[in-house]
């Protein structure tokens, strides 16, 4: 059984995944509160290796990204890092990266390094399953998994398709738009989940713009078997960047929240 | 769309997935379009009556003899808004309008494609937001009142150099969120499929032309045609009229800002190396990690690290030839070609003449060079003024 099926069927409630910039604010405190969040409730890791031209995310995101590219992070250190945090404790950590940054490493010796270094999955931004070819055999070929991506805009045909090249999870999100943190919710969050599930019985966790306790736990309860939260966590750097104790106490309060959040939300769901 | 856009291994689609049904959905309304007698009327008489084509071929005597063979120059600068911009912008709107689109965005650079945006919402009454680098906004602010005064909205993009990288990836970023009612009016022969072949498309006239024009008054084929590339629209456009012509020399030429020896310049075709960015495989400015790199350059249409793809396949094949001239050479040339011709040439275009200019002496006199003038220069007053108080220069 892999990684991520161990994880999704051993928790009986959505998992919770932060993510986090590699390097974030430096690599020193990011490793701090990357650990932070593992000793408060993080089930699963997101993690993003930092690009210059990050079209995917937000200003949120963006500027962790400049953050930690003005710390000197490069891909060869985001990989130890994770190397790092695998030794710390062994959760699976889903890669998000752009795909010029694993071009310029070498697509094969990326994933290998990738796996070697503990990691579990990945998600390339800017490459949908029309070019999966590109990346799917080295990714295959050293037992990582693929995350791609459903949007609220994806036509049917066009899920089923991507959740057939999908080895991981389905990382769906609930609007259209980049990373950032949103106010609410939009409702199309269940119905995108139930057309997803016509497709596919594999993990779907949702990401963009969850921010609260209150908005993991609906977006548990429409069916969602892993809750991914960015920008929120991010803010957090970005609002104390002069105190690093600070961050981590913040983030981890956070994350024990919405991690309680998540574990009512699933005794209530089981008791159904 | 899997095998479309690829120009040998360069080009593709290369964008987060929320941005695949958009893409799509302009690639079928091309396809569709292109061929439909009713739009192509509508354009051609847009070209004609709005924009005022076809544009003048015109042999630069004074400039021809300064360097000592024939120099024709392709007057894109007499379109309207000042540059060849507003053939693909006519282009790219009338098809969001018969999409259906009610909005337009748009990035710029030296604000002339933005320009070319604000111009064409006007006409036809779409709601116009542009966005563009704030380093730019200052340099190029004229273009920015102009763009305000026909009711576009000037998003100043901070971030990076705020140059036309950071325009886009703010462009693609809103775009992200506003899919279903707004139409990206991508302004150069770049970016994700189906925009270098749709921008290319919209271009071709001049390239058309210019062969036409070449036979009719020359009574020859050039033997060498010069055009400044940044993204490569206003080059692919000319280019494509000879790429079947094998005895025609094709020369693209790049910012080469502070030299070749710096990274202050924007060369990317002659100092780069093949990766991804914008949605697009193609040759890029980066760092040996992949980073991209922040270029400079005096002409801000120019100063961009990416460039279209079919350039850089053209390259490979050894079609086209690339090579890059400083500031320094471009400010020359600039007040060389106002002196000899009573003609002010945009920087950007200035960079297709200044390596003209350098092979002065170098071919022989019966010698036909074509220049594409893809646009003129009073948005550039300004910026050669602060380099060249009035009065310095070759003459
Ligand atoms: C006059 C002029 N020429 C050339 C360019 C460069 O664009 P491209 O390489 O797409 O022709 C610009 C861009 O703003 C421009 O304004």
């Amino acid at each position: 059984m892999s990684t991520y099926q161990n994880t999704f069927s051993r928790l009986n409630r959505a998992a919770l995944i932060p993510f986090f910039v590699i390097g974030d604010p430096t690599y020193a405190v990011c490793l701090d509160l990357v650990k932070a969040a593992l000793d408060s409730g993080a089930d699963i890791l997101e993690l993003g290796i930092p690009f210059s031209d990050p079209i995917a995310d937000g200003p949120t995101i963006q500027k962790a990204d400049i953050r930690a590219l003005a710390a000197g992070i490069t891909p060869a250190m985001a990989l130890r890092f994770v190397r790092e945090i695998t030794e710390y404790k062994p959760v699976p950590i889903g890669l998000l990266v752009y795909y010029n940054l694993v071009v310029q490493y070498g697509t094969e010796r990326f994933f290998k390094d990738f796996k070697e270094a503990g990691g579990a999955s990945v998600l390339v931004a800017d490459l949908s399953i029309d070019d999966a070819d590109e990346i799917v055999p080295a990714v295959e070929a050293v037992g990582l998994q693929t995350v791609f991506m459903v949007t609220p805009n994806t036509p049917g045909p066009r899920i089923k398709a991507i959740v057939e090249k999908t080895t991981g999870f389905i990382y769906t999100v609930s609007l259209l738009g980049t990373t950032g943190e949103r106010s609410s919710l939009s409702d199309s969050i269940r119905p995108l989940i139930a057309r997803i599930r016509k497709h596919t019985d594999k993990p779907i966790c949702v990401g963009f713009g969850i921010s609260s306790p209150e908005h993991a736990q609906q977006v548990a309860s429409a069916g969602a078997d892993g809750v991914i939260i960015g920008s929120r966590i991010v803010k957090f750097i970005e609002e104390n960047l002069d105190q690093p104790q600070r961050t981590q106490d913040r983030i981890a309060h956070f994350i024990s929240e919405v991690r309680a959040a998540l574990e009512q939300t699933g005794r209530i769901e089981q008791k159904r | 769309m899997k095998h479309k856009g690829r120009y040998g291994p360069y080009g593709g689609f290369y964008v987060p997935e929320v941005l695949i049904p958009a893409l799509e959905e302009i690639e079928a309304a091309f396809e569709r379009f292109k061929n439909d007698p009713e739009f192509y009327e509508e354009l051609g008489a847009l070209y004609a009556d709005y924009a005022g084509r076809p544009t003048p071929l015109y042999y630069a005597r004074r400039f021809s003899e300064t360097v000592g063979f024939a120099v024709y120059i392709k007057r894109e600068d007499l379109l309207h808004g000042g540059a060849h911009k507003i053939n693909n912008t006519l282009g790219q709107g009338l098809l969001a309008r018969y999409m259906g689109k009610t909005k337009l965005i748009a990035e710029t650079g030296a604000g002339q494609h933005g320009l070319a945006t604000a111009i064409v919402g006007a006409l036809f009454g779409m709601q116009t937001k542009v966005f563009m680098g704030c380093t730019d906004v200052q340099r190029q602010n004229v273009n920015v009142h102009k763009m305000r005064l026909m009711g576009a909205e000037v998003i100043p993009v901070e971030g990076g150099t705020g140059t036309l990288k950071d325009a886009i990836n703010d462009a693609l970023r809103y775009w992200t969120a506003h899919v279903s009612d707004t139409f990206y009016l991508f302004g150069t022969a770049g970016g994700p499929h189906p925009y270098p072949s749709v921008v290319r498309y919209f271009q071709e006239p001049i390239g058309r032309e210019t062969r036409r024009q070449c036979l009719d008054k020359i009574g020859r084929l050039p033997d060498l045609v010069a055009a400044c590339v940044g993204g490569g629209s206003n080059a692919i456009g000319i280019f494509s009229g000879f790429l079947d012509d094998p005895q025609v020399q094709l020369i693209g030429v790049e910012g080469g800002g502070k030299g070749l020896d710096t990274r202050q310049h924007c060369a990317t075709l002659a100092k780069g190396s093949v990766g991804i960015l914008h949605g697009s495989r193609t040759y890029l400015l980066q760092d040996e990690n992949g980073q991209i790199h922040e270029t400079e350059c005096i002409s801000a249409g120019l100063d961009y690290p990416g460039v279209g793809p079919e350039h850089s396949y053209l390259k490979d094949t050894g079609r086209a030839k690339y090579v890059a001239v400083t500031d320094e050479e471009v400010l020359d040339v600039f007040d060389l070609f106002c002196k000899t011709e009573g003609i002010i040439p945009a920087l950007e275009s200035s960079h297709a003449l200044a390596w003209i200019y350098r092979q002065k002496g170098r071919l022989s006199q019966d010698t036909l060079a074509v220049v594409n003038l893809s646009g003129r220069g009073d948005k550039d007053i300004g910026i050669v003024e602060q380099h060249r108080p009035l009065g310095e220069g070759l003459l």
